[in-house]
């Protein structure tokens, strides 16, 4: 009995979503068929995004909200890959090469950025993400076809300057999702998307087994102890940053091909949030957070995101409640997260000043 | 005279200095095209007097060691209901812009100190827990003006009697009324004075406030809390009431906002409020643990006139809304400079 207890305490985040998951399903009556090619379409997408996360959580960096510039990164590699006209399996896989150096050091800024914020870097890494969007802007809607020569129809429109808003990524649309697929009902499923969404799963895990995972979980756990014990934090935080980054950029790679068109300047905005929010509603907290909880969370953030504006129909006779009912979840459940961690941990340093005192 | 320069431009401080030297070159940039200056510093006064208001609301959290208040749009929502109020029931001119402050003021304060609670319970983390707190609000508010029971059909969609529409025009109530009060023209220059007084009303009343005995207990709470304890001040509640402050400065705000503005945008309108407000006191000078009402009023005037200005000179020199990523790279990056300044303690 203690057992399910101690379960339901642990588990109680993701409990709790899949029983409002359950309920929209209920109420949103859609077929089977539907409901199941639409959650495998959105795991397929989504996966990588939020596996990007866990790394900077075990280095005790937070949510990283920067991964907003490793989906810029990957997103220039996809820009400079349709000009160039890359495609099929191969051309991915470029870009994906083309993204990683700059995944490196835009997650190199801002690693040492967050250095320099140490205990605020949700925030900063936050407020970055807005910045390096109003960068990207500043280069992809004025320098390019002004300062920038950039000539190609498939991207600018030669009478004003900056890129199209939408980019139609045609020739790598579904080149990593259509080698294998498996039919089952309506819905083709992606093998090789899921293989390489397992294979990133097992690389982590194996990730934190290393010395340099060791060491990352070290200084999440205790900076000065860590720093101490002679491990370089303030490098050890930059490389974690740098992992996610580049995982960002690999996620927002295969986001896009599945998709199929860029909108390039809000494809990026949102990636962040529903990420983070994804990770949370599997359990993960601001100082916690494993490969189950990232999966498990992505199913059911999306599960909820697929039926919530049928629910609204069904319950309030109106699709635009279920709409904003999601986006208040994502926002909501991300501010629960952080008002819980900080409340936690300001009871923790609470005691432990009432200890010093006693003692 | 060199130490006195010195002094001068210490007390000034580099970001100041930047910002005046550009927003001086953009002027004389637009003397030489055809854009008319005085036009455009009427529209700069009418968008300080507009957004004043909220970067006023940062001082209170500030000084009361909660932080930057990114949770502007608790109040701010507080402002939109009574701005909602007041129009439901059509009411014109001062009468309708007093309505809507008489209801924002108490709504304010009650979501205020709510809100406080929580900011109380997560003290070193106001800011990241107050900026998703303030997209919660603004989201689930999306829900309750689709199903708000309003039924003035200024308001609501056509179709479905139900709903509030997402613009809503303040143009037949008391849009402008303020801006209007006592308006006067000096050499092409509008000067709407109403706005500009009121703004000044509120700025003087904050600056008396932190001179009274209340007010220097709360900022001596937010400067050095064991000191406070020590002391016998209650930390508490001096935050609750330095976060009450900003809230109803937030409803305040909007109100003013909207009528100057002459719309009222609501659903995802007030998401990113705060973003200019903390960037504007910022640029005005103050840090995340210290700011003084002039933080406040030099900052919106450098920040207001910057974006005012910038936006049509350089759409004379390139095309398209350069003003949008301009407000977007400058309010960021003053931010993440404030961020990421060493302040002693660690707070985010």
């Amino acid at each position: 009995m203690s057992h399910v207890k101690k379960f339901v305490a642990r588990n109680a985040v993701p409990i709790l979503f899949a029983i409002v998951c359950l309920l929209g399903v209920y109420y949103a009556k859609m077929p089977g068929q539907f409901l199941f090619m639409e959650i495998v379409k959105r795991m397929a997408r989504n996966s990588f995004l939020v596996l990007s996360l866990i790394i900077p959580v075990v280095a005790g960096m937070g949510l990283n909200f920067g991964i907003v510039l490793g989906a810029l990164a990957g997103q220039i590699a996809l820009i400079l890959s349709t000009h160039w006209e890359w495609a099929g399996i191969g051309g991915l896989a470029l870009t994906a090469l083309l993204a990683t150096p700059m995944a490196v050091v835009f997650g190199m800024l801002a690693g040492t950025v967050l250095n320099k914020a140490k205990g605020r870097e949700m925030i900063t890494s936050m407020v970055m993400g807005f910045f390096a969007n109003g960068i990207y802007q500043f280069v992809f809607l004025f320098l390019v076809g002004t300062v920038i020569p950039f000539e190609n129809e498939a991207l600018r429109i030669s009478t004003s300057p900056g890129l199209r808003n939408t980019v139609n990524l045609s020739r790598i649309r579904g080149a990593l999702d259509n080698i294998w697929t498996i039919q089952y009902g309506f819905t083709k499923i992606p093998i090789v998307t899921f293989l390489i969404i397992a294979l990133l799963a097992i690389a982590i895990w194996a990730f934190f087994k290393t010395k340099l995972g060791q060491d990352f979980r070290a200084v999440g756990q205790d900076r000065h102890i860590a720093g101490v014990a002679g491990i370089q934090t303030d490098r050890n935080r930059v490389l974690a940053i740098v992992f996610s980054t580049v995982l960002a950029a690999w996620g927002q790679i295969i986001f896009l091909q599945n998709i199929g068109t860029l909108n390039t300047y809000n494809s990026h905005e949102q990636v962040g949030t529903f990420a983070i929010a994804a990770l949370l509603i599997g359990g993960a907290s601001v100082t916690r957070a494993t490969i189950g909880q990232a999966l498990m969370g992505t199913f059911l953030f999306h599960l909820l995101f697929v039926v919530s504006p049928s629910a609204g129909q069904a319950i309030f006779g109106s699709a635009q409640v279920g709409e904003y009912f999601r986006v208040f979840v994502a926002y909501g459940i991300i501010a629960i997260s952080l008002a819980l961690h900080a409340w936690r941990s300001k009871s923790l340093v609470k005691a432990s000043m009432e200890e010093d005192v006693s003692a | 005279m060199k130490d006195r320069l010195i002094k001068i431009y210490h007390g000034f401080g580099l970001p100041r200095l930047i910002i005046s030297v550009f927003l001086l070159a953009l002027i004389i940039v637009a003397a030489g095209t055809d854009l008319s200056v005085p036009g455009l510093l009427s529209d700069s006064l009418v968008r300080i007097g507009q957004n004043g208001i909220y970067v006023l609301a940062m001082i209170p959290s500030i000084q009361a060691g909660a932080g930057l208040n990114f949770g502007l749009p608790v109040g701010v929502i507080a402002g939109m209901v009574g701005v909602l109020v007041s129009m439901e029931n059509s009411l014109m001119g001062f009468g309708g812009f007093l309505v809507a402050l008489l209801v924002a003021i108490p709504l304010g304060t009650i979501a205020g100190y709510l809100y406080s609670l929580l900011l109380n319970r997560v003290a070193g983390q106001e800011m990241m827990v107050g900026t998703y707190v303030g997209f919660s609000v603004v989201a689930g508010m999306c829900i309750f003006w689709l199903m708000a029971p309003f039924s003035n059909p200024a308001l609501i969609w056509p179709v479905g009697g139900q709903g509030l529409r997402v613009t809503l025009t303040l143009v037949d109530t008391f849009g402008g009324t303020l801006n209007n009060f006592l308006a006067f023209q000096i050499f092409g220059l509008t000067v709407p004075t109403g706005l500009l007084l009121f703004y000044a009303l509120l700025a003087f009343l904050l600056w008396l406030f932190l001179r009274s005995k209340p007010g220097v207990a709360m900022e001596v709470v937010g400067r050095n809390p064991r000191f406070a304890v020590a002391s016998g001040l209650n930390i508490n509640s001096y935050r609750s009431v330095g976060i009450v402050l900003s809230t109803v400065l937030a409803a305040i705000g909007y109100v003013v906002y909207a009528q100057s503005f002459g719309f009222a945008q609501l659903y995802n309108g007030p998401l990113m409020t705060a973003f200019p407000a903390v960037a504007a006191v910022l640029i005005g000078g103050a840090s995340t643990r210290e700011a003084k009402v002039v933080n406040a009023i030099i900052g919106v005037i450098l920040f207001q006139t910057l974006l005012t200005v910038a936006m049509p000179v350089t759409n004379q020199l390139v095309e398209g809304n350069i003003s949008e990523i301009a407000r977007v790279i400058v309010s960021n990056g003053m931010i993440l400079y404030a961020l990421t300044r060493v302040t002693g303690g660690e707070q985010a």
